[in-house]
């Protein structure tokens, strides 16, 4: 994990155990950093487990998710991606630990697996329906938003999987969630309608402005605009940027070091060099959204405490800011 | 007019259709065909419950149903067999508890080939008060629940997770089922009602391109279908239950026939407009 997480973990237990008063400094840091937070949490899930069929699917969870924020869901099949999901918005109970929504959370569900019999004849327009009344119009609007407006009248039954995944997309925005949760939206979708639909995601996110919960087993296209990848296997194994999750050693291990390969292509796009002294170059002015994507974990990634250079401490605060919201909430 | 034993077994079959339709439809969407059978297989029991206790039939019917429903969720939470497999045991074993448990009422005289395959024209003016008043219950029930549990039926999770309950909805829609087979036993018998549920609403598939509709076209080719049977079963003296459903399978064969327009062969493929 990142060494600044990790300073806020013995932090938190250093309280608990009466080590540490709130007086020290790395709290009052922590507490600044808490004023500037956005919001509340719409899901704040703390320890929790789900135990099925004599096993622990999924345990010792923690997860927050903040307004307006892109989380992704990665790890290997099995490791409760989907549980923890289902979890966080109350389709499943936990038996450990507990789930705290924001109250009036709505929450816009486009499930893994979706095939409606064919027996049942439904439009794309009536599927809109399902879960909520709304006016034709706004049902056109949401169609057109995803770009499949011409097909309000077709059967459901009729469209490719790149259509259909959009109108379960259009179907999921229509209540205007705070929480849009997405259990593999890119399955049975080619690679290009597979960019599509992700910036299509990102798209909704910035219109709308709702939290994005994705859950994704393909670590190739893990979205770019991801602000946090949380890595599970029956638990959480590593959370961070894209960048600092592929370089961590419990991502290298559970998916081997090709697999972080393929995650790192998004550092191409970042805008800045890593230096072989450990120190971070930008190739353009500073820009704090990029500060978060490349930097805490590189420190990490490189093997090195945390360097106090002004670049380095500038995105470490960012990811202290990012845990210390949750701590708080405890 | 209701002195008319013929109008009387009218007006029951037209009560009954009306609503198996619609809810039929369900069943053909969630796939619950033999769980609707294994229902009313459990039904032989209910009736040799009420005879040994001396209950009305009705309830008796219900509560059997209802604990067989309950059964099966049970078991299904215990795992290792199939549903498949599980309704397969609750059916054929209910039914045949039911046999032998009669067998143990000499006492009683019960006409069972009525019960097995219904006896419409001894359909009395209570009966068809029981009927109508099912039917009107179950009807405003089924509007009350029909969001949760379409919602429920294209996708459990989603339906859950957008604030449905539709674990509720499939438990009241169990019930709903088991107080129709109840009240429309008598119609067509304990072996034929599950055709009276799912044979117009898979007739009704071909006219339907919404769910509602489909619900509505099942009503009326239910009701087509009744009424038919009955006039078959008058005119060439067969027994009314199997006639009904006869009748519905002409509707159904007949639904299956190319329209005009479509000459070809893919005719059980539903048309888009």
């Amino acid at each position: 994990m990142d060494s600044n997480v990790i300073s806020l973990h013995n932090l938190r237990y250093a309280i608990t155990y009466g080590i540490a008063t709130p007086e020290t400094d790395d709290l009052k840091k922590m507490t600044d950093s808490v004023s500037r937070r956005p919001a509340d949490p719409l899901i704040d899930m703390r320890g929790v487990g789900v135990f099925r069929s004599r096993r622990w699917l999924v345990r010792g969870v923690d997860l927050g998710i903040r307004p307006g924020e892109i989380v992704t869901l990665i790890g290997p099949n099995g490791s409760g991606k989907t549980t923890t999901a289902k979890t966080a918005v109350g389709i499943l109970k936990p038996d450990a630990g507990h789930v705290a929504r924001a109250r009036d959370l709505v929450v816009g569900y486009v499930p893994q697996k979706l095939s409606v019999d064919r027996s049942l004849p439904l439009s794309v327009a009536r599927m809109m329906t399902l879960t909520a009344r709304v006016t034709a119009r706004t049902i056109e609007a949401a169609l057109d938003k995803v770009g499949i407006a011409h097909l309000a009248k077709a059967q459901v039954h009729d469209l490719s999987g790149g259509e259909f995944q959009r109108a379960l997309l259009a179907r999921a925005m229509l209540r205007r969630p705070g929480l849009l949760v997405l259990d593999e939206p890119v399955q049975g979708v080619d690679f290009s309608g597979e960019i599509a639909l992700y910036e299509l995601i990102s798209e909704l996110r910035d219109s709308e402005g709702c939290a994005v919960l994705l859950i994704s087993h393909d670590l190739h296209v893990v979205m770019a605009k991801t602000d946090r990848v949380i890595c599970l296997n029956g638990h959480v194994c590593c959370e961070g940027s894209p960048s600092s999750v592929a370089a961590s050693p419990a991502y290298r291990q559970l998916f081997g070091n090709r697999a972080a390969e393929a995650l790192a292509v998004y550092r191409h796009r970042h805008d800045h060099t890593h230096l072989p002294d450990g120190e971070i170059s930008y190739s353009d002015h500073h820009d704090h959204h990029d500060h978060r994507l490349g930097d805490g974990p590189c420190d990490h990634a490189h093997g090195r405490p945390h360097q106090a250079d002004e670049a380095g401490r500038a995105g470490g605060d960012d990811e202290t800011s990012d845990r210390s919201m949750e701590h708080n909430h405890a | 007019m209701l002195d008319d034993f013929f109008t009387r077994a009218l007006l029951a079959g037209l009560g009954i259709a009306v609503i198996a339709g619609p809810l039929g439809c369900f069943v053909v969407w969630r796939r619950m065909a033999y769980f609707g059978d294994t229902m009313a297989h459990s039904a032989l029991l209910g009736i040799a419950l009420a005879l040994a206790f001396e209950w009305a039939t009705l309830p008796a019917v219900f509560l059997i149903a209802a604990l067989v429903s309950l059964a099966l969720i049970l078991l299904q939470r215990r795992g290792g067999l199939s549903t498949d497999s599980l309704l397969g045991i609750l059916s054929h074993s209910t039914l045949a508890i039911g046999l032998v448990a009669l067998a143990f009422m000499p006492w009683v005289r019960v006409d069972l080939l009525g019960y097995l395959f219904g006896d419409i024209l001894a359909v009395t003016r209570a009966d068809l008060a029981a009927i109508w008043g099912g039917t009107a219950v179950v009807g405003v029930a089924l509007v009350l629940l029909w969001r949760p549990l379409l919602a429920g039926t294209v996708n459990a999770e989603l339906a859950s997770a957008e604030g449905q309950s539709p674990e509720l909805a499939r438990a009241a829609f169990m019930l709903l089922l088991a107080f129709v087979i109840a009240i429309a036993m008598k119609i067509v018998g304990i072996l034929l009602i599950t055709a009276l549920l799912i044979i117009p609403a898979a007739t009704a598939r071909r006219f339907s391109a919404s769910p509602e509709t489909m619900a509505l076209v099942a009503g009326l080719v239910g009701a087509m279908a009744s009424t038919g049977g009955l006039y078959l079963s008058l005119g060439y003296d067969t027994p009314s239950g199997p006639s009904i459903v006869v009748a519905a399978l002409i509707l159904f064969l007949l639904a299956l026939l190319p329209l005009p327009k479509l000459p070809r062969r893919r005719a059980t493929e539903e048309q888009t407009p």
